[in-house]
């Protein structure tokens, strides 16, 4: 620690920090703009100054700037000095010269970094008189809006872009006083990150064009802490809604997961909360009928009759529903009734990635953490595609060698542009084997593109060559060898090895291959990690609360031992092949379908109960990293729209029971819902920490989901009624929906609806929030972590797969995950949709070839269960004799199933 | 801008489309490569070697670059909009840069750009009717001995006095 004295007082900071870092963490007002926590300083936009002075005699001092000045012991500054006052006063000036005056029509108003700065710094009066330079702007595709007059040109964006994420089509053009940061030439923006420009931009260059069309002010938006529901990673987000619809979603800061950024998946899918077609009404289907909408009351009755006449009731849960819901049917149905709804395959990998978990000795890393580990090996999963934010974590690990270079030159690792030059080409190592070629191949060591078993042979060979108890792999070949010892090498070398997998592949061998090598990994003490990666929002929490596979509810339905099911969010239809999930559902009398969308399951159904989404419910998931987490709902649906009648699905099913017990609905909250979950369900018993409690009041108020200055709230439904009822109760959360309530920064709590703090309306005032910059959450993190590892070690497992040989006239599927398209809510986002590649199939070039087949033709891929039809890509690193289908098409195609692949006959369309 | 210059500069910058990389060029390009660890290094020369061979930059030259590279275009276009001698709009068949650095300045710039322009009836920046001469300012030719200081092309010439201006132009038809 360092003592340091900032306009006479005296500070104890970090002399690891540079002074701006200290200042702004010590809660003192400094403007800035290049610098930002994530990606340290360069120094150049001169807004930062402060004078330093040499010592107590030194009157005159000399101007430095903050963010490039180490917080040495004994410095001595001030921010309020007249000639650093005067001089930030001139640089903002300047900045602002060709700034438009554009503020009322800018979508960054109102959450702008630059307004906020020059406020902070009194420029309120603009001198300059003559033409601005003007820009074209660009098309860079659904997500993100490009207004390149209002640049100060910071260079944020491309240091964000280039440096942090590793993109490469968005670019600086010029010099001078003329320059220009867009694309080569119009066009989407690459980079699965680029959301995050609308952030990382201090004013309204890039914005969120999903937003534009239906825009509010950050101020008149309502926002509730929830977590992302497209990915198993489990960022934090702030949605943002109004009129009831969701707006936009920004980050929300938690200081081990997500940190500042998002991957826009999870930004900007979240159109399926605001789809016309969304049930919002029960609906009554007699058979190939048109639906009937009915009240609440009848459809209950109807539910409860149909339920108790019924022999035997299934429940299927979901892995995107929340764990209080999934209890609740849990609780409906009876353990004996109930199915997680996920189909066996994927099963088996969760419940195995839940042993490796417990036994394999590695603890699971945050993704904060997994920036802090030292060589990373990647066994079968596509981390862009399948978990981007963590993809974009273990980007930082392989970079972080620049920081441990630079340490060794007693480099602060804020000094950005000095520790890349220094560093260069300089990463850890990272090797990453996978069917076919990945984004993140370009920053590896050493990449292999095999089969599934192919690349479990090479974990389990890794896994030998590291620690000799582990079974031998037979008949490998030398290059294989060759590879698994340099990776042992890496490995051993590291101070924290980290070993990443996951079900992508759905290939039980491979995991169990990961595991040997962190068992192996485990018995040489390092400080190593075990990442292992979920598809869906709650796999993790499902496996945990446990359940009978899909196959086994639909083979009870079609089997007649049972009569009656009730699915929870899960469109069945997605699962498994369409004849199998009709011919059970045709069989059940009674299908009872609880949604927030209207999926072929919910069409199938002779009663639909329309259940709230995320943005209007409240419950627990339980992410990748085993951190079960709080969501709350947003909205209430009612106030604004007082037709619906959409509830959380555990509410509906609580009901439901009620209903068919002939008793009135019980009037149970929502913590004591968790509480009984985690009652019931042992492996859950730390669920009850992921939320502080509805009880819980900050200085004796209920925390507000609406910013101070919310407007309008009386307008907003004037045309339902001129006189404005209370805000809707809501005993299920600490929250209301109301800007009546707690919306300071200054008193410490865990789940932050929205940053804002005094004259810091950007998502920088997440500083505000934290105990240091970038650090944690002074009232600390959210979330409760449940995967730990047992003491003592599972033995080494040596099912050791043959390796993968082609066979004539037949190819072996692999299912690729796809970060856009390959998710089943956020496909039903129109930005998404528009932003998902053309489905294509993979095939080796020489086996394209063997069919005669161009690229861009159509083929027939045909499994015992599925036919789709497909244009053909050429994939040079897809090894012969596999098929590279993407994820989220048809899911009879499953990943290891032998297929056939022809030419498409002339007049057959297929998929586009 | 005057039509018959409008044209002059439209007919050169249609060579940008459908740009083809010369072998020649493309092996230089190659072999400046392997000068350094990374491609991007090369970018400059790679632009001058294009620069050399054709007066100028066309859009077409930035994708080839890039592809000869292995990097992407936006940070070939980068480097080529950063320089003022890597020119990205097609130029004369000669370019007059004329120096307006302090001892420039001092010793007669004004003067020289003024004759220049009388003589060429262009102003920086512009470039003749017949595409003989862009005339372009430039921040330091190291020439400060000779101030005022102009160079055409790649020769150097200084101290300059404006009566000599005919005669030096008269060398590049």
């Amino acid at each position: 620690m360092a003592t340091i004295e900032v306009d006479g007082r005296r500070y104890t900071v970090d002399e690891r920090d540079n002074l701006l870092q200290a200042c702004l963490t010590l809660g003192l007002d400094l403007p800035y703009f290049c610098w930002h926590p994530a990606m340290g300083s360069v120094g150049a936009c001169r807004q930062c100054a402060v004078t330093q002075y040499r010592d107590a005699d030194d009157t005159q001092g000399a101007l430095v700037m903050a963010c490039m000045t180490p917080a040495a012991d004994g410095t001595r500054i001030s921010i309020a000095d007249d000639q650093a006052r005067a001089f930030r006063a001139n640089v903002i000036e300047w900045l602002m010269i060709h700034h438009p005056h554009d503020c009322p029509v800018c979508e960054e108003g109102g959450h702008c970094h630059l307004q906020d700065m020059t406020v902070m710094t009194g420029h309120h009066r603009r001198r300059y008189r003559f033409a601005k330079r003007t820009h074209r702007n660009q098309y860079l595709g659904p997500f993100i809006g490009h207004e390149m007059n209002r640049c100060i040109t910071c260079y944020r964006c491309v240091r964000f872009y280039r440096d942090y994420t590793g993109g490469d089509d968005l670019g600086a053009f010029g010099a001078g006083d003329n320059i220009y940061f867009g694309r080569h030439r119009e066009g989407t923006l690459a980079s699965p990150f680029a959301g995050n420009l609308t952030e990382v931009c201090p004013t309204g260059v890039f914005t969120d064009r999903t937003h534009a069309e239906r825009y509010t002010r950050k101020w008149d938006l309502q926002f509730a802490p929830s977590i992302c529901h497209q990915c198993a990673v489990g960022c934090n987000t702030s949605p943002g809604e109004r009129y009831g619809e969701i707006r936009r979603i920004e980050n929300r800061y938690h200081g081990e997961v997500n940190r500042f950024f998002l991957c826009d998946r999870g930004r900007f899918g979240h159109g399926y909360v605001n789809r016309d077609d969304r049930p919002r009404r029960p609906e009554w289907r007699e058979r190939a009928g048109k639906a009937r909408v009915l009240e609440v009351d009848e459809a209950l009755e109807r539910g409860g009759e149909a339920l108790s006449r019924a022999r035997r009731v299934i429940g299927i849960g979901s892995p995107r529903a929340s764990l209080e819901s999934n209890h609740q049917l849990c609780e409906l149905v009876g353990e004996a009734n109930f199915s997680t709804g996920i189909a066996e395959r994927e099963q088996a990998c969760l419940a195995r990635m839940q042993r490796l978990n417990r036994d394999a000795g590695l603890p699971t890393p945050t993704l904060r953490d997994i920036e802090a580990h030292d060589a990373v090996l990647v066994l079968g999963e596509d981390l862009i595609e399948s978990a981007a934010r963590l993809g974009l974590a273990v980007r930082q690990a392989v970079l972080g060698r620049r920081e441990a270079l630079a340490a060794e030159r007693d480099i602060p690792a804020w000094n950005a542009e000095a520790v890349m030059t220094l560093a260069q080409d300089a990463r850890h190592p990272m090797f990453i084997a996978y069917p076919t070629a990945t984004e993140l191949d370009a920053l590896a060591e050493q990449c292999l593109h095999r089969a599934p078993d192919d690349i479990a042979r090479l974990g389990f060979a890794v896994a030998h060559a590291i620690d000799p108890a582990a079974p031998a792999v037979e008949g490998l070949d030398e290059a294989t060898k060759a590879l698994a010892e340099r990776i042992a090498e890496a490995l051993l070398a590291a101070q924290r090895p980290l070993v990443i997998s996951g079900g992508s592949l759905e290939s039980p061998a491979l995991l169990e291959a990961a595991g040997n090598v962190a068992r192996a990994l485990a018995g040489w003490e390092r400080r190593g990690g075990l990442t292992l990666v979920r598809r869906e929002a709650n796999s993790t929490g499902v496996a945990l609360l446990g359940g009978r596979p899909l196959e086994w509810a639909l083979d009870a339905l079609g089997g007649g031992e049972a009569d009656a099911v009730v699915v929870l969010e899960n469109d069945l239809y997605q699962r498994l092949p369409g004849e199998r999930v009709a011919r059970a559902l045709a069989a059940a009398g009674t299908v009872i379908a609880l949604d927030h969308q209207r999926t072929a399951t919910w069409e199938a159904a002779r009663l639909g109960l329309p259940a709230a989404s995320f943005a209007e419910s409240d419950g627990t998931l339980v992410s990748l990293e085993g951190r079960a987490q709080r969501f709350y709902a947003v909205y209430e649906p009612r106030y604004l729209r007082p037709e619906t009648r959409l509830h959380p699905s555990w509410r509906w099913l609580q009901a439901l029971q009620a209903s068919r017990e002939r008793r009135a609905v019980p009037d149970v909250t929502l913590d004591a819902l968790t509480r009984a979950c985690a009652r019931r369900h042992p492996a859950l018993a730390g669920i009850v920490e992921a939320s502080p409690g509805a009880e819980t009041r900050v200085c004796g108020l209920k925390l507000a989901r609406q910013p101070p200055r919310y407007s309008g709230r009386t307008a907003l439904r004037a045309d339902l009624d001129v006189s404005e009822p209370p805000p809707p109760p809501d005993p299920d959360t600490p929250f209301t929906f109301s800007m009546e309530g707690y919306a300071g920064f200054d008193r410490p709590h865990r789940e932050v609806p929205f940053a804002w703090a005094p004259g810091w309306n950007s998502p920088q005032a997440w500083n505000k929030f934290t105990d240091e910059v970038g650090g944690h959450l002074r009232g600390g993190d959210p979330g409760a972590r449940l995967l730990a590892p047992a003491a003592g070690l599972g033995g080494h497992v040596d099912a050791i797969p043959p390796s993968f040989t082609p066979e004539a006239g037949e190819w072996r599927l692999v299912v690729l995950p796809r970060l856009f398209g390959g998710e089943e809510t956020s496909s039903r986002a129109a930005a998404i949709q528009a932003r998902s590649p053309i489905p294509a199939l993979r095939l080796a070039p020489a086996d394209a070839r063997r069919l005669d087949a161009a690229a861009g033709d159509r083929l027939v891929v045909e499994t015992a269960l599925a036919r789709i039809t497909l244009a053909l890509h050429f994939d040079a690193t897809l090894p012969d004799g596999l098929a590279g289908v993407p994820a989220g098409l048809a899911p009879g195609l499953m990943t290891g199933d032998a297929a056939r692949v022809t030419l498409a006959p002339r007049d057959e369309g297929g998929a586009p | 801008m005057r039509e018959p210059v409008r044209e002059h500069l439209q007919s050169l910058a249609s060579d940008g489309d459908g740009f083809v990389l010369d072998p020649d060029d493309r092996r230089a390009i190659e072999q400046e490569r392997h000068h350094y660890e990374q491609p991007q290094a090369a970018c400059i020369e790679a632009l001058k070697i294009v620069q050399r061979r054709h007066g100028w930059v066309p859009d077409g030259a930035i994708v080839a670059i890039a592809e000869t590279l292995g990097i992407g275009p936006a940070a070939v276009e980068g480097v080529a909009t950063f320089y003022s001698l890597i020119f990205r709009q097609p130029v004369g068949r000669h370019v007059i840069l004329v120096c307006d650095s302090s001892a420039c300045f001092l010793t007669g710039y004004d003067t020289l750009r003024q004759a220049l322009a009388r003589e060429l009836g262009l102003d920086l920046g512009e470039t003749s009717a017949d595409g003989r001469f862009t005339l372009l300012p430039v921040c330091c030719l190291g020439a400060c001995d000779g101030a005022p200081a102009l160079m055409i092309d790649d020769d150097t010439y200084g101290p300059v006095a404006p009566e000599d201006l005919a005669e030096l132009l008269e060398a590049y038809p």
